[in-house]
């Protein structure tokens, strides 16, 4: 029997040095691909990694403003929201916070 | 169900049907809830296809266009093999009868399967698609065992079938369809006669001379042709057919006919309820019927006239009629077609527009004649436009023909240009001269129309805000010029937005203000810049442009933050649409060791390099190398970077020169050595790509580099700038000759630090030789008008001591995580009790 996930307490994705200042670095949680975002301002964000145009890594993409930009295609997302500036293209987006220096991924959303 | 949705009732299921609801589902997902009724028992199929299926290179399941699945998928009710035969216009509903099995889907009196009872559907709207049946001319004997007509997928199978079980078959219709079925026949192995009533094959598409021609060449493929033949009798003695009897008296042996020889709108639904019918079913410009309810398109139709029978009128029928019912552009019109059709007959290709015979004295007639190659071109200029064209043979200009034809274009005086094109290569079409189909950008698959619409109705008055709304000119900007011819026909101008002048999107500052706010400011980082000029404002769209800036203006000082670099400059390798990158090492001037190729080969082998390939730059690429082992991959090739991946200087190629070239009379090698050496890694707003040529031959293409050195007679060498030979093509501009290799190095390395401070990010040196202009250039850089020369002189020789290779992050990385792969966060699936 596999175990289920916690759906109540935070999963430490780790150290938030981990990922370096104002980019992003995928994570595999579980079964998914998450990219997690480190902006200049100290906010975090965190959200499908593979962009819904043709699966690019958007851990790879530029950040800034709320925003990434997919390295191949340069296609655009608000990552409050998930929504993307091309009709019909959202991503999945969960809530993430730091706690002393540790990287915490709320589950409710995450797949299991 | 949503009772708010109007309901929308689509008679035929053929490839008008489909692709109306298709376009009005494009349009408007929602609004309708749609029920089809199709005669056949089938989802839709492309019934151009059916001589594919018949003659055996198509199976009939591949020539469906929507599957049952689709139906299901847009929420449309089929009712397949179901006839329309009435729509009750007082009481609002189109009443249907279920046929039997093996009915005739177009035959009139399609037998009703017995004890079913009609279905009745509401509606609010109609579309009428019945299409057309086959016509059979008069004759005796037709119908029953041993004859066919060629119109559905059923009488492809009965066809096919029958054929295997005869000798001779005989093909009643010398058109396009008749040939069609003649070639499938052939497949089947038995002897095939094409009988035309008219003098010539292809009366409709063709000059009688083209016919002759067509003739021929089919005639040497095995098929009889019998023209001016009117068959009268189809002989059964004994139940099977032995021959035909013909208004002439002669006969002919035959097991089979089929019949093919044109088609008749199917009309009888609609003659039955009440709306106008003359040839066809008759509708307006909106394709409304004589009920305003009720729409109608394809085959079954009569426009001014006219009736079509080629798929290019019904898809512009089914966007008009689309636009209109859905209320997109209510006051769309179809203003009829102006027919013109590539094909393939039998291996033969034709094309054909128009009219194929002058009409009067002054029609101007182009003949082209080569007769052992089967090749025919004719046009009918009338008042200096394409009245008519046939192409046989040779259909290369047909594509350009077709156009101009539909556009109804003033033609060029050279009328043997139209058919050869012109001697220097130039299009002949203006954009204002396309049809508003024609694709504009072939990254994004955008129309002209899409981009006249966002001028004319979506405001847009520069080449940006078009490509903001519609995409067009943002894949790989070579159409921005047609786009700008199009604003310039459209709005008398090609205005500007002032962001289209910012230096980047974020900032609202020109590159000159943006400069010069940097240095009174001593900004060093992109961050600096964003918190001083932006408000604090990051945008991610900015920050590459920014940093490219920064490094320039400030060499040495610059503060480097990884975030503001694209990927590729991150881990100084190209992403490949799978996430993976791609490896260039440098090898200079395209010369490299049996040494360096064994080490690129081992590389290669460990890692599973998924390529190897020769690269346009006479380098080797390594693709398909996942992000983590691009550190190992670069230590175990102990080669520099290639610098693929940036906009810097990349490469200069080279011919092999005067050490074995019988023509050579420049040493381009070490020429082209000297150049890589001194400029690798140099960054600029766009990449530069350099050649050598030994001599004028231009063997290593350096007239259209961005850069170019060029080795004539008398020992010298010819410095050429602003080449171009990929989206855009453009021969670079001599900027001066000179009697030195370091003479070669100072003028290139002069240029390209004038570029670098001068040029607009990403815009490349044919771009910018363009803007400023080649005579200006020279005074500045070889007469020194500005006085300047020594100051350019002295910073590219900065970037080149600045030079470092990228790649010895290797072993120094910039962050921890610069070449890490994704990381294992958390693992779910973990077993508990194996036990």
């Amino acid at each position: 029997m596999a175990e289920t996930l916690d759906k109540v307490r935070p999963i430490d994705v780790g150290e938030i040095t981990a990922i370096p200042m104002g980019q992003g670095r995928c994570y595999i949680v579980g079964t998914e691909e998450i990219a997690l975002f480190r902006q200049r301002d100290g906010r975090l964000f965190a959200a499908q990694n593979r962009c819904p145009h043709r699966s690019g890594p958007l851990a790879e993409g530029l950040l800034g403003g709320n925003h990434v930009i997919c390295p191949l295609h340069a296609h655009k997302f608000n990552l409050d929201t998930g929504k993307g500036t091309e009709p019909n293209e959202c991503l999945r987006v969960y809530t993430v916070r730091e706690v002393e220096g540790k990287i915490l991924l709320s589950p409710e959303d995450v797949d299991s | 169900m949503n009772s708010k949705k109007q309901k929308l009732v689509v008679v035929g299921n053929g490839m008008a049907g489909a692709r109306v609801v298709e376009e009005i589902l494009r349009r408007a997902p929602e609004r309708f809830d749609i029920v089809m009724f199709g005669a056949e028992p089938y989802g839709n199929y492309n019934r151009i296809l059916l001589s594919n299926v018949l003659n055996g290179s198509q199976n009939a399941t591949d020539i469906f266009m929507n599957s049952l699945a689709w139906y299901r998928d847009n929420g449309i009710r089929l009712h397949a093999g179901v006839k329309a035969i009435l729509i009750d216009r007082e009481r609002g509903v189109v009443v249907g009868v279920p046929l039997q099995k093996d009915a005739m889907a177009y035959s009139v009196d399609a037998a009703a399967e017995w004890g079913v009872p009609e279905i009745e559907e509401p509606y609010d709207n109609v579309i009428i698609a019945t299409g057309s049946r086959p016509f059979v001319p008069p004759m005796e004997g037709f119908g029953g065992p041993g004859t066919f007509v060629f119109r559905t997928i059923d009488d492809c199978a009965r066809i096919a079938d029958y054929a295997r079980a005869s000798r001779r078959a005989a093909v009643i219709g010398g058109g396009l369809l008749g040939l069609e079925a003649a070639r499938g026949l052939m497949t089947h192995g038995v002897e095939v006669t094409v009988l035309e009533a008219a003098p010539q094959l292809m009366g409709a598409q063709l000059d009688s001379e083209a016919g002759d021609i067509l003739r021929k060449t089919i005639e040497s493929m095995g098929i009889k042709v019998l023209c001016n033949t009117i068959t009268t009798r189809i002989v059964r003695p004994n139940g099977r057919i032995t021959d035909l009897e013909f208004r002439d008296g002669a006969t002919l042996d035959t097991d089979m006919v089929v019949v093919s020889a044109g088609i008749r709108p199917i009309t009888e639904t609609a003659e039955a309820s009440g709306l106008k019918v003359n040839r066809a079913i008759v509708c307006d410009d909106q394709m409304r019927t004589s009920d305003p309810a009720i729409f109608a398109l394809g085959e079954c139709v009569e426009h001014c006239g006219q009736l079509y029978g080629l798929v290019d009128p019904i898809w512009e029928q089914a966007e008009v009629l689309a636009d209109v019912i859905t209320s997109t552009r209510p006051d769309a019109a179809y203003r009829g077609s102006k027919l013109g059709t590539k094909l393939k007959v039998m291996g033969v290709e034709l094309a054909s527009m128009g009219e194929t015979r002058p009409a009067g004295p002054d029609d101007e007639v182009v003949v082209y004649r080569e007769p052992v190659g089967g090749i025919y071109k004719k046009l009918i200029v009338r008042n200096n436009r394409i009245a008519g064209a046939i192409l046989l043979g040779d259909i290369e200009a047909a594509d350009t023909l077709l156009q101009m034809f539909r556009a109804g274009v003033k033609v060029p005086a050279r009328r043997a240009d139209l058919l050869f094109g012109t001697p220097t290569g130039v299009g002949l079409l203006q954009v204002s001269d396309l049809p508003d189909n024609a694709q504009i950008c072939n990254c994004n698959g955008v129309s002209k129309r899409q981009v006249v619409e966002a001028i004319e109705t979506g405001g847009c008055q520069s080449v940006s805000r078009v490509g903001a709304a519609t995409k067009a000119g943002t894949g790989c900007g070579s159409c921005k010029t047609l786009v700008a011819q199009l604003l310039e026909s459209c709005l008398g101008e090609v205005g500007f937005d002032p962001g289209e002048h910012y230096y980047v999107p974020g900032i609202a500052l020109e590159k000159s203000q943006l400069v010069a706010e940097i240095k009174n400011r001593g900004l060093k980082s992109v961050s600096d810049v964003f918190r001083e000029l932006a408000g604090g404002n990051e945008d991610a769209a900015s920050k590459v442009g920014l940093a490219s800036l920064l490094k320039t203006l400030w060499p040495g000082e610059y503060e480097d933050e990884r975030d503001a670099r694209f990927i590729n400059d991150r881990v100084h390798a190209n992403i490949q649409k799978d996430g993976t990158f791609s490896v260039v090492p440098r090898i200079y001037g395209g010369v490299t060791t049996p040494d360096e190729l064994m080490r690129i080969a081992q590389v290669a082998v460990k890692y599973q390099v998924r390529m190897v390939k020769l690269t346009g730059g006479q380098r080797i690429d390594l693709l398909g190398i996942k992000k983590e082992n691009l550190p190992g991959v670069w230590k175990e090739l102990g080669m520099p970077s290639g610098h693929a991946y940036t906009k810097a200087f990349r490469t200069c190629k080279s011919c092999v020169g005067t050490d074995f070239c019988r023509y050579g009379v420049g040493d381009s090698i070490a020429m082209s050595q000297k150049i890589e050496r001194r400029f690798q890694g140099v960054e600029s707003p766009h990449k530069m790509k350099l050649a050598t040529a030994g001599c004028p031959r231009n063997c290593s293409e350096a007239y259209v580099k961005d850069l170019g050195a060029v080795a004539i007679e008398g020992g010298q060498w010819e410095i050429y700038v602003g080449g171009a030979a990929g989206g855009s093509v453009r021969k670079g501009d001599l900027l001066t000759t000179v009697n030195t290799d370091d003479e070669v190095l100072l003028y290139m390395g002069r240029f390209m630090q004038y570029y670098r401070e001068h040029g607009k990010y990403l815009e490349r040196s044919y771009g910018f030789v363009e803007r400023l202009g080649i005579e200006n250039l020279r005074k500045i850089l070889v007469e020194d008008s500005l006085g300047i020369c020594e100051q350019l002189d002295r910073e590219i020789q900065k970037a080149v001591d600045a030079y470092h290779d990228p790649w010895k992050e290797a072993d120094l990385p910039d962050h921890p995580a610069q070449f890490s792969g994704p990381e294992l966060a958390y693992v779910l699936d973990v077993a508990e009790n194996n036990g």
